[in-house]
């Protein structure tokens, strides 16, 4: 793949809705199943995987030229874990609550393949700042689909978004329930897909119209 | 060299006997001490043992082995007909992970002060192995109760065969990079105080086991390496080999129980990867709506076995 030609706007609207870490290319599934319950949670972890790839990206970008192919992947985890292991101290010192809620999944952001991914598909072979917008973009993109599973899950199954009572009542308990996780995330999944297949078939039709042969 | 190997199969030995053993050594008065239930310890002594002594609860004082200076709150004493067995009712339940110590205070038998003596009582050690290990297999699956993995998971049960062998390859590895990363943990980072470094190591570990694996695989068995080689780099992908290790460190596990722990996780693995894969073969057959097809109902039905995985809390064999 040769370098970007993408403006920095268009990297950050790849990761967020094109390429989605969580919805369209189904990776880093664990975190998004796991630990979704709230929306306090899901925005928390979003930050440690924004700060974990936009440093690591920026890390490769640099180096890149000094990496030699075949230890490539070796340099790529360490680079992670170097950065986990930086935010994973951060947020224990400073929000050492949010910290105990989250469990291990915040040392577990060395594992998530979206990161390796953009750095193997991306920031080997980008500029620092192409390389810094699109750890920006599939940042967002991670926390936006951790807040949207976060509020759908809150809301359904407490009553509360952020912690303040909105609804007053609790609709479905079931939602809390770990297991939930996984229904939502197929559903949204399965949303995603239909939405896909109807822009499509109004994009044929639309040119079919255009070429004159429906009306 | 010969004498390492003597000192090495003495301390297999002895690791065997502590095992046969287990915690329940007491030669003195008090024979026996065990848990029972949530809340009580029975005592079983020697001889019959004086009611004014025995029904008294300020004649014992328990706490929990590391912290002998947090006493628990004895609610009653009651002593059986024959005198002979003593049960303590503790206020609150009993936290059966951790030894406890019984201090009976001045035994009082047959007019006869036997002087003060503790006990300590601890559950059977291949019964708490065992537990881990159920509980890593089944009642707290990677899987389905932790949903760590789920990337490869996923990605690898869409065939039986593929489901299989790759966990089979998974538990292999598993087992490997946990015992060192124990040994690493509880020999190098702790001593040294690097505990920080913790992450970088055990993910270091972990991709040096599956190299190491691949290239010994390789060289030794191409025809197993023909099998299973292809699933080795997905290994490195699945976040269950690197919260093993994380999960051993922050519980302070010992070796035996590491081994269960990561052999309960493998094999956990492999046990979900299957069902998932024998459902998926059938889900090729049905008419599934076309939004759904491929990873969103694969979700649905992960979901359904998270449910029905829920039956198996609480349960406790030990």
């Amino acid at each position: 793949m040769p370098a970007t030609t993408k403006t920095n706007l268009q990297l950050v609207v790849n990761g967020l809705l094109n390429e989605n870490p969580i919805f369209r290319l189904a990776l880093s599934m664990c975190p998004a199943v796991g630990i979704s319950t709230t929306v306090a949670n899901g925005l928390l972890l979003g930050v440690a995987v924004l700060f974990v790839q936009v440093f690591s990206s920026c890390t490769i970008s640099l180096i890149k030229n000094h990496i030699h192919p075949r230890i490539r992947i070796p340099t790529y985890t360490l680079t992670i874990a170097t950065w986990v292991t930086v935010i994973d101290l951060l947020l224990a010192a400073y929000l050492p609550a949010a910290y105990q809620a989250m469990g291990i999944f915040v040392r577990l952001i060395v594992a998530f393949a979206i990161i390796t991914m953009r750095l193997e598909v991306f920031a080997c072979r980008n500029t620092l700042t192409a390389s810094f917008w699109d750890g920006i973009g599939m940042g967002f993109g991670f926390m936006f689909g951790m807040v949207v599973l976060g509020a759908v899950r809150e809301v359904l199954g407490m009553g509360t978004f952020l912690g303040y009572d909105v609804l007053g009542f609790r609709p479905m308990l079931f939602f809390v329930l770990p297991a939930a996780g996984f229904f939502l995330v197929g559903f949204m999944m399965a949303v995603f897909n239909y939405a896909e297949t109807v822009y499509h078939r109004r994009a044929r039709r639309a040119a079919a119209v255009q070429a004159g042969v429906v009306k | 060299m010969k004498k390492g190997r003597a000192a090495l199969s003495l301390f297999f030995l002895s690791c065997a006997a502590a095992l046969l053993i287990g915690g329940c050594n007491n030669p003195k008065f008090i024979k026996k001490a065990e848990f029972h239930g949530t809340h009580l310890i029975v005592l079983t002594f020697a001889g019959p043992v004086d009611p004014e002594w025995g029904e008294n609860s300020a004649s014992f004082s328990v706490n929990e082995k590391p912290d002998p200076d947090i006493l628990l709150e004895v609610r009653g004493v009651t002593l059986s007909p024959d005198r002979t067995r003593l049960t303590i009712e503790l206020a609150d339940p009993i936290n059966q992970d951790q030894p406890h110590q019984v201090v009976a205070r001045d035994i009082l038998s047959q007019g006869k002060d036997l002087g003060t003596q503790s006990v300590t009582v601890a559950r059977p050690y291949l019964g708490y192995l065992f537990s881990i290990f159920l509980g890593a297999l089944l009642i707290q699956n990677f899987v389905f109760s932790k949903y760590l993995g789920l990337c490869v998971f996923f990605g690898t049960s869409q065939k039986k065969t593929t489901a299989v062998g790759m966990g089979i390859t998974f538990t292999f590895v598993i087992v490997f990079a946990s015992l060192m990363s124990w040994f690493f943990y509880q020999f190098i980072l702790k001593p040294y105080r690097l505990d920080y470094l913790q992450i970088i190591v055990f993910i270091g570990l972990v991709s040096l086991t599956v190299q190491a694996v691949d290239t010994i695989l390789r060289k030794i068995n191409p025809a197993l390496f023909k099998a299973f080689g292809v699933y080795l780099v997905l290994v490195i992908a699945n976040c269950i080999v690197i919260a093993v290790p994380l999960i051993l460190a922050d519980n302070e596990y010992g070796v035996f129980e590491s081994l269960m722990l990561a052999l309960g996780a493998g094999l956990g693995f492999l046990l979900a990867l299957f069902l998932m894969s024998s459902v998926r073969e059938r889900l090729d057959l049905a008419d599934v709506p076309v939004s759904y097809r491929g990873l969103p109902i694969a979700f649905i039905v992960a979901g359904l076995f998270a449910l029905s995985f829920m039956g198996f809390s609480g349960m406790s064999i030990f």
